[in-house]
């Protein structure tokens, strides 16, 4: 009953990065000391309209309860997620088929350094209420999500900014600890200026390349002079400055939205009003779009993916992508038995991916090749070489060399249907190395992070990573840094973190990813985790819409929608 | 009679405290922290946990932590969930859909049980008989998420008869299949229970009587009959209204009911306990009641029952 919310969705936000890199080359040679474009304000890219004009059209999109109130600060799961993006646009949005960032609020981002930015905004932006989007809105916006009393989920991402540390204080013993978290220095950070209505100047703690790119992310999103306001009443009606304007909300059970028609982004949604329908379970879901009863659905359950059922009963309406997400299973580190990477390199060695993908997946997931995933910006392909491929014998004789013992576990919470593939996984680990392998599953998600975050797992766990924004840097930084926000088996190479530090502060994007993928070969040979599939998405839709197309974070496109 | 519902009423008062309090207790007994799941894969920033802890009381004691449920429900407020949502409206938008489907499955069952067990209780033996006992044996057998996937597959998606998931305004019409569902259990078990009762006062004194005086065999099954051997079914279809909306849960996921079954799991998954107890007390209200009511028909059907 539980597919749709629980599992490996930590974050599904929009998507891209090659404009980025292509201006940036263009620009530089013009300009050595000058300032650098860093997103053009072109669109470009796929997708940009849909040819099917403005119409009446209704449609349903199937969605799951969210989490939070829909405050884009406070947003980081799927199904609020969604929603919050069909209210809100940011400073940047990402390609639909790319993932390609491109200017959406904002003109032009420019900088020398990679450390401040001076941001220019379009103008005619406004939100639902009438009021102009201004380089306030987004200061204000951001403030608010950085300042710890605000409790917001998003505030991590502000983290490069200077002055986060002033606004965002930390609780001195973890928030199980009896101490309170001290009151924050400042409420604004110091390196976030609204110059003018139009100009916002934004100065980095350090030179970060990636910064422009996070922008698209929804915790970067603009909020109205109502929301500080009257924070219950905007939560009751949210108020964006995005392509849907709010307008109800049934708990349990729906959310509409309706096109804003002084929406002042390039593409304009050909669909009047979108209906966000909760749906307990997959198969309820499934069984609406088979019957046209519902018009989209994101995820389809594993009994229509099982024989491939789908693509029969949803002959024409369906679509199976890769999108920015991988699959691994990640080590305990602070525990003494996995300290060995010898050890975490034989046991990649002893999965078979071809065959659990054949097998548990029907070949619809990609076998990891890396630690990125396919599109991702930065990406370099078969960076894991020989170590993500099934290697029994040298597994074996790895594994025999290591001295483990008892017998290898692998740990996953039980409610999201990963038992299947991750028992597949320790049949091929028992077979490529003579050891019994078991799969220890958890009954519940909340139990599983639980253990997860107080450091107390015992064997390796299942872990899952969508990107937050489109960079190899989303796949490196947050999750083998020391102390990275997801770092949660304790990983820590000096190597690894000064390349990590280099490449964040490389002039240049091409130099950045490079630096990225140097630190991502380094942690290959640790292998703190093993890479073990990039995810995929399976989606259908209504004989209603003629065209419906999936962005990279496995979201339907709602620009792209016509309905016939 | 007025006395004795009286003291019943009476009686709710220690029962709903007992049972919030030990659901209460279960919730938060349950393992991991609520708030562990709610950022995905990355944990959350330490800040949005210790402002929702506190928010929520969870540092109390458990104890305290139901006192002040217990004062906020007193005063009608059910408190509101982890995402900010009202339990209240919660309860009021579910509750009476999951009303509305347990009344539909009591109807049918009660409707085809009580049809079938009064037919084959006159005759038993006959082909009727093996008929409705195979039929409900199969029934038994069964269980409910596959009578709801098969009934739902083959009417709503090959047949395309009904719709595969109800409306969110859930209208009596669309609840006809999932309440068959529903109540097809139950609906064995009266149509058993019935043919029992009915097959062993057929050979009663007061039946035998009834015939001798002459009355119309219908009268004498119709009045006499059905009215002595409704007693353990009413007892049981009774208490079934409450085990149908308490056991809802499956058939509503199945056909994506926005009842009560999917509030409880989800908030049970979350360990929202305010969700929780605010919905199993109403269920625990409704079982109260409707036995306290099953009580009352009991003097009712039998005059040789008094209540005071």
């Amino acid at each position: 009953m539980t597919d749709l919310r629980r599992g490996c969705h930590p974050y599904v936000p929009f998507a891209g990065i090659r404009e980025l890199m292509r201006s940036r080359s263009v620009t530089a040679w013009l300009a050595a000391s000058m300032s650098v474009v860093l997103l053009t304000s072109a669109c470009g890219g796929s997708g940009a309209g849909t040819g099917a004009g403005v119409t009446d059209a209704a449609i349903t999109v199937n969605t799951t309860e969210p989490e939070n109130p829909l405050v884009p600060g406070n947003t980081t799961e799927t199904g609020g997620g969604k929603v919050v993006r069909s209210l809100f646009t940011g400073l940047v949005e990402y390609d639909t088929a790319t993932a390609e960032p491109r200017n959406a609020v904002a003109e032009s981002i420019t900088t020398t350094d990679s450390k401040v930015y001076t941001i220019t905004l379009k103008p005619g932006w406004t939100f639902h209420d009438g009021t102009p989007v201004t380089a306030k809105s987004f200061a204000d916006a951001w403030n608010y999500t950085a300042y710890s009393p605000n409790a917001q989920q998003g505030a991590s991402f502000f983290t490069q900014i200077q002055g986060f540390a002033d606004v965002n204080a930390q609780d001195p013993d973890g928030s199980a600890g009896p101490q309170k978290a001290p009151e924050p220095k400042a409420k604004e950070m110091s390196g976030l200026k609204a110059v003018d209505d139009r100009t916002l100047e934004v100065t980095l703690a350090a030179p970060f390349s990636v910064f422009p790119t996070q922008l698209g992310y929804s915790s970067f999103a603009p909020l109205p002079a109502s929301f500080f306001a009257d924070k219950a009443a905007f939560e009751a009606n949210p108020v964006g400055n995005g392509p849907f304007r709010f307008v109800s909300r049934r708990p349990g059970a729906s959310i509409t939205v309706e096109r804003y028609d002084a929406y002042a982004g390039a593409r304009k949604p050909s669909v009047k009003t979108v209906e966000f329908r909760v749906y307990e379970s997959s198969e309820a879901a499934y069984a609406d779009v088979v019957s046209n009863n519902l018009d989209f659905l994101d995820v389809i359950p594993p009994s229509a993916i099982a024989g491939s059922l789908f693509t029969t009963d949803l002959a024409g309406r369906n679509v199976s992508q890769t999108y920015l997400g991988i699959q691994s299973v990640s080590f305990p580190i602070y525990d003494a038995r996995y300290q060995d990477a010898k050890l975490r390199q034989a046991i990649s060695m002893a999965v078979d991916r071809d065959a659990i993908n054949k097998q548990i997946f029907n070949g619809l997931k990609v076998p990891a090749d890396g630690f990125v995933a396919p599109k991702v910006p930065g990406r370099a392909e078969a960076q894991c070489g020989e170590l993500c491929t099934y290697q029994p014998a040298k597994a074996k004789a790895l594994f025999d060399a290591t001295g483990f013992q008892g017998p290898v576990q692998l740990t996953s919470n039980a409610d999201s249907g990963n038992k299947e593939w991750m028992q597949a996984a320790c049949v091929t680990i028992s077979s490529a190395l003579g050891r019994e392998c078991t799969f220890v599953p958890v009954p519940t998600f909340g139990e599983f992070r639980t253990a997860i975050n107080a450091g107390k797992m015992t064997a390796p766990y299942r872990t899952g990573w969508v990107a937050d924004y489109p960079s190899i840097e989303n796949f490196m930084n947050p999750l083998y840094r020391t102390g990275g926000s997801s770092n949660d088996g304790g990983y820590s190479n000096p190597a690894v973190d000064a390349l990590l530090a280099r490449a964040d502060a490389a002039p240049s994007t091409e130099a950045g990813n490079a630096l990225y993928q140097e630190a991502e070969r380094l942690v290959v040979q640790d292998m703190p985790a093993v890479p073990l599939y990039f995810q995929s998405v399976q989606a259908g839709w209504s004989d209603r819409l003629a065209v419906a197309e999936v962005n990279q974070f496995r979201e339907l496109d709602l620009f792209s929608v016509a309905v016939t | 009679m007025g006395r004795y519902v009286l003291r019943r009423l009476l009686q709710l008062v220690p029962v709903f405290i007992g049972t919030t309090f030990l659901i209460y207790l279960l919730v938060w007994a349950l393992p991991g922290d609520p708030f562990a799941a709610k950022c995905g894969d990355r944990g959350c920033p330490d800040a949005y946990v210790s402002a929702m802890r506190e928010k929520f009381g969870l540092d109390e004691n458990v104890v305290v932590q139901y006192l002040n449920y217990l004062g906020n429900l007193l005063r009608g407020d059910f408190g509101e969930t982890f995402s900010g949502i009202a339990v209240g409206d919660l309860i009021a938008n579910a509750y009476p859909v999951t009303l509305r489907l347990a009344i539909v499955a009591l109807l049918i069952e009660a409707l085809i049980g009580l049809t079938a067990g009064i037919l084959t209780g006159l005759r038993s033996g006959g082909y009727l008989d093996n008929l409705v006992l195979v039929t409900t044996l199969f029934l038994i057998a069964v269980p409910v998420f596959v009578t709801g996937y098969v009934l739902q597959t083959v009417l709503g998606l090959r047949l395309g008869i009904i719709s595969p998931t109800v409306s969110s305004s859930a209208a009596f019409g669309e609840l006809l299949v999932p309440g068959f569902v529903l109540g097809s259990l139950s609906m064995a078990y009266v149509a058993r229970l019935t043919r029992t009762s009915i097959a062993e006062n057929r050979r009663a004194d007061y039946v035998r009587t009834a015939v001798a005086k002459g009355l119309h065999p219908r009268r004498v099954v119709g009045v006499h009959l059905l009215r002595n051997s409704a007693i353990p079914v009413i007892t049981f279809l009774g208490t079934d209204l409450g085990a149908l909306m308490g056991g809802a849960i499956v058939t509503e996921g199945i056909f994506n009911i926005r009842g009560v079954g999917g509030l409880v799991f989800r908030a049970i998954q979350t360990k929202e306990g305010a969700t929780v107890t605010g919905v199993v007390v109403l269920l625990v209200i409704v079982y109260l009641l409707m036995n306290l009511l099953v009580d009352v028909l009991y003097a009712v059907l039998d005059p040789r029952i008094r209540l005071d």
